[in-house]
């Protein structure tokens, strides 16, 4: 048996009650470090892989830091009773866990071994060969896409689509974990019933995709932009209200036979 | 019983199987008239009456030569037969103890001396404001005058050791709940009088009269308690049939045919019960109501406890239902119009309990759910139309709370739990895998223990056989730290144990003994304390109503202030465990370990409040140092010389280089971890601290018997005791509230309800048998949705699986509380979970509200 407990990464936090990001109570775990810079990001710390310090409320913090799979196994392990009540498990995210595949597949592994189901937030934003060797280990994979369009992607994240729009598919055909799409609604990036259609028609063609999630923008990361010293480049949008998000829902609905909800 | 299918959405996927289900958990639509009678009910400030103290009065005038327990027999009834009755619009159960809705009487036989001091400010005051009239005022003047020596408080006074009564000056506990008041705190076998009403009672009465023999030893006590029964069970049937005349004259009076058909069945229900077993759940609900009134005013006690109301209620229900004679929409308006009327019941407190008990909660705790005395889940239709009521009525009575164990039925918690949403803060969960053994080892058989129900706020007994003196105390586990400080020094006055000179102190291990040692201390007294009351109610306020209601009273011959009862106990609850393991947890780091800080600049750092606010408890901690020390030194000690010398050492004797190190002692203590965030170290502290009390409190007596047992909860005290409580070394500001319950310190969790969870159940809550609370608040976002519903439940069922006993929530966002307070008239209905209970935010003082707002909003 392999010994994953030794194998080390970057985080930036672990959160627990997490109750919006796969079945049951759930513990996040925040890897550092992002393909992605996108501009509505809530997470700003996550984006480098560098440690940073960020002020918190007037006060340095440090955001990041080195950990063995057996220090994060032993955080994740104290609501292990709460698993079991509700179904849950652990969640990596981040960042893009992909980024640090061997830590990633180590904790992932380490859960499966011990009995706590798994789940992943990510772009798939990366080689599938590194993705695959994740899979087995993958109960849910909660992959994002953002956009269909390649060039509106690159412009609001940095990086075009195409790889990941290809993952998708390859991850759907694997059929070796449960894929549910997320959108993040971003209004005057992807938030017009056609675009939504759009990523829908693309979810609803995936094998076996059977659940779709549309998270709603927020702004409440805002203030760590300030905390490190950077532009919240987003000033000008505001959250969608509810009647708009029901009817993306309901568009959504329309173009794919996919099952979708309002938040995680 | 009828079998349905069971669709259990769970993880996303819809999961059928069929099961046999024992009840029926349909909804059931709000019926028309209740928001009219609720309206009615807070259509006005309520209002103190004089009625009961006057006839009371004028009855005990009469009766000075009689022994003391006909004496009040005498005067409950001389109340019951004379006070003026009101039928309200639309109400379909009737009794009200006042004319005005949400009135409240007074018991000038207990204390009065209080209201007569606060007469032009009660109307005023900032904590449950009351209205009075200028004739009542002259009235009570003149009842209240008679009563001077006669009261039970100046008699409790008078057993008090001194250093007890110094003690309670410099606010180290307050037993203040029955110093002043009646005791109440139990629940009585409701079933028996619904199933044999005040006749039945009443001939089990006349034949242990008929069995004592004069020659026996306690013929004399024993035989007067009896009459004294029959006096206020008769005195009850009459009060009854006083009821059925005003129906039936008012219904003659009545053009309308539908209220008039409603009055002849008021009056006829009040023709048979309670005198007689009840024939009808209408009756039942009738005969239920009269005796949950009457015991509130027999006496002041509050938390009359309706307890298992889904069982005792549920033969009457289910023989109607298949009968015929009812249908559940009429069963559940009757349940609503219960609920209707437990609100309408109130109580005056003094100024200072009132802030302790804000909202004007009578804490009448229901409970539902659970299991029978052979361990088979009891949950009934009426389990889920009493969770219905709550939804209905949406006031703070009853005390709704809810039984949850192994075995409860999923519907039923989920049910609970779309309560729990609205933000009422209703209904509690207790846990029967802990409370059950927990009785146990208190005495109570298998069988007892079963069957527990909750009185008050969070005290579990066995109903109908304890008299449980449940809320017994209000003990702040602060105050002994901070004389571990000065060496057992208030305000300059010696008042507990001398522990030395605290920078001397080498290990952490001779601190915490000195702790130990302070709290050893203060708890005896404490003991006094309650011990001196309870003497005094035996002697001046046996009540021989509620005893003929509880086992083991009319065969014993004793009422329950007697120590009648088959279980008897004292409960003082102890809070602020919270802000003592995090002290704790600081010295020990911070002093003894890291030596980032010496014993003398914390010692002076909480002297002056961390160089914050110079407050009232500094300045009078200071000047009592002040004159101890000139009378040291031989100075003729002046107020004048004393108050000079304190405005100069508070200028001079903090310089700016001070005031930096108070600021950086603050911020290292901010980043020590703190209880509540499932930290092994500082979470064993307070497991430690907390038996610094609870197992003390075990090997004392009280004079019914009974033992002593701690309960872990503090109603909303931790706001007014915190105001008088110094710095802490946890960080806490003077004056600040005191953590709540077992709750870790507002704020100071911060790693979500699981962590906190796992925290608070690392405490032993068995020990603490007279009850646990623990207090999360919950942004309604984490609520929102049928999966985040399952994942709340989950929660409650985790932290009950690592055996806490108690759990309540408070489910508003903070904009919604800000908003409330500055706008009350917007939110008159909104309901928050205090501590315990619930009460109407804006009712409640603006420091309780400032503490529910600042307590941390989990769930994001």
């Amino acid at each position: 048996m392999e010994d994953y407990a030794q194998v080390r990464g970057r985080i930036f936090d672990i959160q627990r009650y997490s109750i919006h990001d796969g079945a049951g109570i759930r513990t996040i775990v925040f890897l550092k470090g992002c393909v992605l810079r996108c501009m509505w990001c809530c997470n700003p710390e996550s984006q480098s892989y560098e440690i940073e310090t960020m002020l918190v409320k007037g006060r340095p913090k440090t955001a990041g830091r080195d950990v063995t799979v057996g220090e994060v196994m032993e955080e994740v392990e104290r609501d292990r009773q709460f698993y079991r009540r509700s179904g849950g498990g652990i969640t990596l995210s981040g960042g893009e866990s992909l980024c640090q595949p061997d830590f990633a597949g180590a904790l992932l592994a380490e859960s499966k071994r011990r009995g706590i189901t798994t789940a992943m937030e990510s772009m798939a934003c990366a080689e599938y060969s590194v993705i695959e060797r994740i899979l087995p280990v993958l109960d849910t994979y909660l992959m994002d896409i953002k956009h269909t369009d390649a060039a509106k992607h690159r412009a609001f994240t940095g990086r075009s689509n195409e790889l990941m729009l290809a993952n998708a598919k390859r991850i759907a055909a694997s059929a070796m974990t449960e894929l549910v799409i997320r959108v993040p609604v971003i209004p005057t990036f992807n938030d017009t019933p056609e675009e939504i259609a759009g990523i829908a028609r693309f979810a609803g063609g995936l094998p076996g995709v059977k659940r779709m999630h549309l998270l709603p923008y927020h702004r409440l990361g805002q203030d760590k932009y300030d905390g490190l010293g950077r532009k919240y480049t987003l000033t000008e949008i505001l959250p969608p209200e509810k009647e708009h998000m029901l009817m993306l829902k309901e568009a959504a609905e329309q173009a794919s036979h996919l099952t979708c909800q309002i938040g995680g | 019983m009828w079998i349905s299918m069971v669709f259990d959405n769970y993880r996303g996927r819809t999961r059928r199987s069929e099961t046999m289900v024992k009840y029926n958990s349909s909804r059931i639509a709000k019926p028309e008239r209740i928001a009219g009678m609720v309206e009615h009910l807070y259509a006005k400030l309520p209002e103190i009456e004089s009625a009961r103290a006057v006839l009371y009065t004028e009855s005990f005038r009469q009766t000075e030569s009689e022994p003391t327990v006909i004496r009040k027999a005498k005067a409950f009834a001389h109340v019951l037969d004379n006070i003026p009755i009101i039928i309200r619009p639309m109400e379909l159960i009737v009794g009200s103890s006042t004319i005005a809705p949400r009135g409240c009487q007074t018991y000038p036989e207990f204390s009065y001396e209080w209201l007569e001091a606060e007469f032009d400010t009660v109307e005023t005051r900032e904590a449950d404001p009351f209205y009075i009239s200028g004739q009542t005022k002259e009235e009570l003047k003149q009842a209240n005058a008679y009563w001077k020596g006669r009261t039970t408080s100046e008699l409790a006074t008078s057993y008090m050791a001194p250093e007890t009564l110094r003690a309670m000056e410099h606010n180290m506990f307050t037993p203040g709940n029955y110093f002043y008041n009646g005791v109440g705190h139990v629940t009585v076998k409701y079933e028996e009088v619904l199933a044999i009403g005040y006749e039945g009672i009443m001939d089990k009465v006349r034949a242990e009269l008929a069995a004592c023999k004069v020659g026996d030893g306690n013929y004399a006590t024993k035989s007067r308690l009896l009459q004294a029964m029959l006096i206020s069970c008769s005195a009850v049937i009459r009060y009854a049939g006083r009821y059925a005349e005003l129906a039936e004259k008012e219904a003659a009076a009545c053009t309308d045919p539908q209220r008039k058909s409603e009055l002849y069945a008021i009056a006829a229900n009040c023709r048979n019960v309670p005198a007689r077993g009840a024939k009808s759940f209408h009756e039942a609900c009738q005969s239920f109501w009269f005796v949950q009134q009457l015991l509130q005013m027999e006496s002041s006690g509050h938390s009359i406890s309706p307890g298992r109301f889904d069982q005792y209620m549920y033969p009457y229900y289910k023989k109607d239902l298949d009968a015929g004679i009812i249908t559940r929409e009429y069963a559940q308006l009757l349940i609503d119009c219960i609920w209707v009327k437990l609100n309408d019941l109130n109580k005056c407190r003094d100024a200072e309990s009132a802030k302790g008990f804000a909202g004007y909660s009578l804490f009448q705790n229901l409970i539902v759910g659970g299991q029978n005395a052979e361990g088979q889940d009891v949950t009934n239709d009426l389990s889920f139309m009493c969770i219905e009521a709550s939804f209905h009525v949406f006031l703070p009575m009853p005390s709704l709370s809810i039984r949850v164990w192994n075995g409860s039925p999923h519907d039923l918690l989920i049910r609970a739990a779309e309560l729990t949403r609205t933000g009422i803060g209703l209904p509690a969960y207790y846990n029967d895998e802990v409370v059950i053994p927990s009785l146990m080892s208190r005495g109570a058989s298998l069988e007892e223990a079963r069957v527990y129900s909750i009185i008050g706020c969070v005290e579990p007994q066995v109903p109908g056989r304890t008299w449980g003196w449940h809320d017994a105390a209000f003990y702040n586990m602060c105050r002994p730290l901070e004389l571990v400080f000065s060496g057992g020094i208030d305000c300059g006055e010696q008042i507990g144990p001398r522990t030395g000179d605290v920078t001397k102190m080498s290990t952490f291990e001779e601190f915490k003994e000195a702790y130990i040692k302070q709290q050893n201390y203060f708890i005896s007294l404490l003991v006094n304390a309650d011990n001196a009351i309870d003497q005094a109610h035996a002697e001046r306020a046996p009540l021989a109503f509620l005893a003929s209601m509880l086992d083991d009273c009319i065969r014993s011959g004793k009422t329950p202030e007697q120590g009648g009862c088959v279980y008897n106990f004292t409960g003082p609850q102890g809070f602020g465990i919270a802000n003592v393991a995090d002290s704790l947890y600081v010295i020990r780091r911070l002093v003894y370990e890291e030596k980032r800080v010496s014993m003398a600049e914390l010692k002076r750092a909480l002297m002056f409040n961390f160089g914050k606010e110079v407050n009232a408890l500094v300045v009078s901690q200071v000047a009592g140092n002040v004159a101890r020390e000139l009378a040291v030194s031989g100075v003729s000690v002046t107020p004048e010389l004393v108050a000079e010398t304190t405005q100069k050492v508070i200028k001079t004797g903090v310089t700016r280089e001070d005031l930096r190190r108070f600021a950086e002692i603050h911020e290292m203590i901010e980043d020590i971890p703190k209880f509540g965030n499932d930290e092994d170290d500082v979470d064993e502290l307070a497991r430690e601290m907390a038996y610094t009390y609870t197992k003390p409190l075990l090997q004392y007596e009280n004079p019914r018997g009974g033992i002593f047992q701690a309960g872990l909860y503090p109603v909303s005290a931790n706001v007014p005791l915190g105001a008088q409580t110094g710095a802490t070394a946890d960080g806490r500001y003077a004056g600040m509230p005191v953590a709540d319950g077992v709750s870790p310190t507002a704020g100071y969790d911060t790693k979500g309800p699981t962590a906190t969870a796992n925290s608070v159940s690392r405490l032993d809550h068995g020990i603490a048998s007279n009850g646990t609370l623990f207090n999360q608040k919950f942004h309604p976002s984490a609520l929102a949705g049928d999966e985040a519903l399952e994942k709340f439940v989950s929660l409650i069922q985790t932290y009950f699986d690592r055996k806490g006993s108690h759990m309540q929530f408070n489910v508003v966002d903070r904009a919604t509380l800000r908003d409330a307070q500055a706008n009350p008239d917007k939110y008159r209905h909104l309901v928050v979970r205090v501590a315990g209970y619930s009460a109407l935010f804006t009712t409640l003082s603006k420091s309780l509200q400032d503490d529910i707002i600042r307590r941390t909003e989990q769930g994001f």
